[in-house]
């Protein structure tokens, strides 16, 4: 008798917190919507906060712009699921935002719901990441270009002039934009010239203790190789790991070259102090980008191109400042 | 006839099946690259003696995975299912460990708390999961897997809340002790700590009723309770051995980097974990277990790991092949095919006799 009683209060609990996270979404929205006054209502869809660094950055950025301060009303939805985040949009467009703020999780299956925004007058701005869907559904997209990121680095390596380049390659989850244009780039440059190798070209899923243990396993192996290229500072950290448990000397005019992308300000102090080579930026801070399209388009003017893709540096180990981590670290 | 049982009883051992394994995975590398086996003392870049060979990775990596494989073998034993939030709980206890290392602060200057009260803590918040987790199971009656389902969901979110979402670094190079050398001692530190585990668990075993009972319950729940065992507090009792065991691996995670991501820290380790225990030849629905031949098969599936990126598999493809591994198991312990074989040999005892 008594567990279900208790099961009927668990269940019952349950529900209700359910519905409360349900309609605790939508209350936040209405907040202050009927009395938005002169207010810009966006709602902005991301992916989770927790992903990593970048997106953190990227989050606390765009919380710091769409205030009420700079006249926004903005709300926040959060998944890293694609039908999470349909569903999202939905509820967005029912509250009749203005402005509708996208990072997708997945490229595909926004046709319908960008319609439904359309035909509701709401304007969908990309930022992060494209979708595969007519152009004509989006004001505009903010993007990284993660090709140039990848030419940007090869470039900087081809700069060193090493006699040889036997790179270790480590990889981020296959087929994420980030891993293909960061990928492409060395993929072309190694395929064209002769002295440059891959030892071992190996996904580590963005994850350091896998990266650690890719190179570990080249460093048993007895294989030479002088440039690691981790397609981010995590696997950077895991890989450089391996390499100081095994007594191999990285850094400025050290044994290895260690690459990496994405700008941790962690990961900057390690080029600061010399132990790391290079960092290619991915550029989180898109909301001033934004923010700039939509006081366009509110002021009645037009866009000069759709894609706006932002400045990114590379930075080397041997120029960077301490202005630099602080202003460009995230 | 006696070599018949000598055959039998080998065969029959628990130990038989990751013993088997590793002399499998030892040969294919020594058949491929005999420098496989090599290890030399190198000095690591601070300074320190350091061993250095694919064994001693194996050793190393290995280890964390054998603390959970104890844990995750009372659980099973007990429940008759596993836990698979034991990932999602190293992230929060790791978190929880450098929450007291480092004040909340992401760069600070100096450790803000002895190491041994931040392993303290973990260790408690490592057994608060577990409780939480045994509860749902013990009192509440649920799937072993979907009450830790919560856990395995939730868990890298509270995780990142306990650090405000902050990725904190430990200043202290004493902290990376644990997860690599002690200045002086070129053996992995994760080496001893898993033996301390092992004894411990030994003497745990030998010196108490914990390993009787364990099995006692996962055999038949209500015979136990009738010989005066509780069942209930026997099922959280091993989800908080778990708990602490998820403590000691987080220490090793952490450890190693000196830092921690919640998204990807220990990620799909559970399933290794438990892959260990189905190798140790322990049936997975609970009741008898073989603590040993858990550990061992941690190590095997850590050698086989290695193995698979000397072969360059690619590494999101190394959860297909210990997928083989876990068919080919789960084939081989189904009671079809068991009482299959058995019947194949008989009749091949009688044709002997007859060729004879």
């Amino acid at each position: 008798m008594m567990k279900k009683v208790l099961s009927i209060l668990m269940a019952s609990a349950m529900t209700l917190s359910l519905v409360a996270c349900g309609s605790a979404a939508p209350a936040a929205k209405s907040d202050g919507g009927s009395a938005s006054g002169g207010l810009i209502k966006v709602g902005i869809i991301n992916n989770d906060p927790n992903e990593s660094g970048y997106r953190t950055a990227n989050d606390a950025d765009l919380k710091a712009k769409f205030t009420e301060a700079n006249g926004y009303d903005a709300s926040f939805a959060y998944s890293l699921k694609n039908d999470e985040q349909i569903q999202a949009a939905q509820n967005f467009i029912q509250d009749d935002v203005d402005y509708l703020l996208l990072s997708a999780a997945d490229t595909a299956g926004w046709d319908s719901v960008l319609k439904d925004a359309q035909n509701a007058g709401v304007k969908v701005i990309l930022f992060d990441r494209t979708i595969d869907a007519d152009s004509s559904l989006y004001e505009a997209s903010i993007v990284s270009d993660m090709a140039k990121e990848g030419q940007t680095a090869v470039d900087w390596l081809a700069g060193q002039n090493l006699s040889e380049y036997n790179v270790i390659h480590i990889q981020g989850v296959m087929g994420s934009a980030a891993q293909q244009g960061r990928s492409g780039a060395l993929d072309t440059k190694v395929a064209a010239e002769a002295n440059w190798n891959i030892v071992k070209q190996q996904t580590a899923e963005w994850n350091a203790e896998k990266a650690q243990q890719i190179v570990q396993s080249v460093i048993d192996a007895g294989t030479p190789f002088n440039v690691i290229y981790a397609e981010n500072d995590d696997m950077a950290k895991g890989a450089v790991a391996a390499l100081d448990a095994a007594g191999i000397s990285h850094g400025v005019g050290k044994d290895v070259v260690v690459m990496c992308f994405d700008c941790n300000k962690w990961a900057l102090e390690e080029l600061l102090a010399q132990n790391w080579n290079y960092d290619g930026q991915c550029n989180p801070f898109q909301a001033s980008y934004i923010d700039d399209i939509i006081k366009t388009l509110e002021s009645g003017g037009s866009l000069a191109q759709k894609t706006i893709i932002m400045d990114e540096k590379g930075f080397d180990a041997t120029t960077i400042t301490q202005d630099d981590v602080d202003n460009y670290g995230i | 006839m006696k070599n018949q049982n000598i055959l039998k009883r080998i065969v029959g051992n628990q130990l038989f099946i990751p013993v088997i394994a590793l002399l499998i995975l030892a040969l294919i590398n020594l058949i491929n690259d005999p420098s496989f086996f090599k290890i030399t003392l190198v000095t690591n870049n601070a300074g320190n003696p350091m061993l250095s060979g694919s064994l001693i990775t194996i050793l190393d990596f290995g280890s964390e995975l054998g603390i959970l494989a104890i844990g995750m073998t009372l659980v099973t034993a007990a429940s008759g299912g596993q836990d698979i939030s034991v990932g999602a709980t190293i992230a929060i206890a790791g978190s929880a460990m450098l929450r007291i290392l480092c004040g909340g602060v992401a760069r600070p200057e100096t450790i803000q708390a002895p190491i041994i009260v931040a392993f303290l803590v973990a260790c408690l918040v490592g057994m608060a999961c577990g409780l939480f987790n045994g509860s749902l199971v013990a009192i509440f009656k649920i799937q072993p897997m979907i009450a830790t389902l919560i856990l395995f969901t939730a868990g890298r979110s509270i995780a990142a809340w306990i650090n405000h979402n902050e990725l904190p670094i430990v200043p202290d190079p004493k902290f990376s002790y644990f997860g690599g050398v002690i200045p002086g001692i070129p053996i992995p530190t994760t080496v001893f700590i898993m033996i301390a585990c092992i004894i411990v668990i030994a003497l745990v075993l030998k010196f108490t009723n914990l390993g009787l009972y364990t099995q006692a319950v996962g055999i038949n729940e209500k015979s136990a309770r009738l010989n005066g065992i509780n069942p209930t507090a026997i099922k959280i009792l091993s989800f908080v051995i778990l708990g602490l065991c998820v403590a000691v691996a987080a220490l090793i995670k952490v450890s190693r980097l000196s830092t921690i991501n919640y998204s990807v820290i220990a990620k799909d380790i559970e399933m290794d974990a438990i892959l260990a225990v189905a190798l140790g030849g322990n049936a997975l629905s609970g009741g008898k277990f073989n603590m040993w031949a858990s550990i061992l098969g941690a190590y095997v599936i850590q050698f086989l790991t290695t193995t698979l990126y000397k072969f360059d598999v690619q590494s999101d493809a190394l959860a297909a092949y210990k997928a083989v591994v876990v068919i080919i198991l789960v084939v081989f312990s189904a009671p079809t095919v068991r009482e299959g074989t058995s019947k194949f040999f008989k009749k091949l005892t009688p044709a002997r006799k007859e060729a004879a």
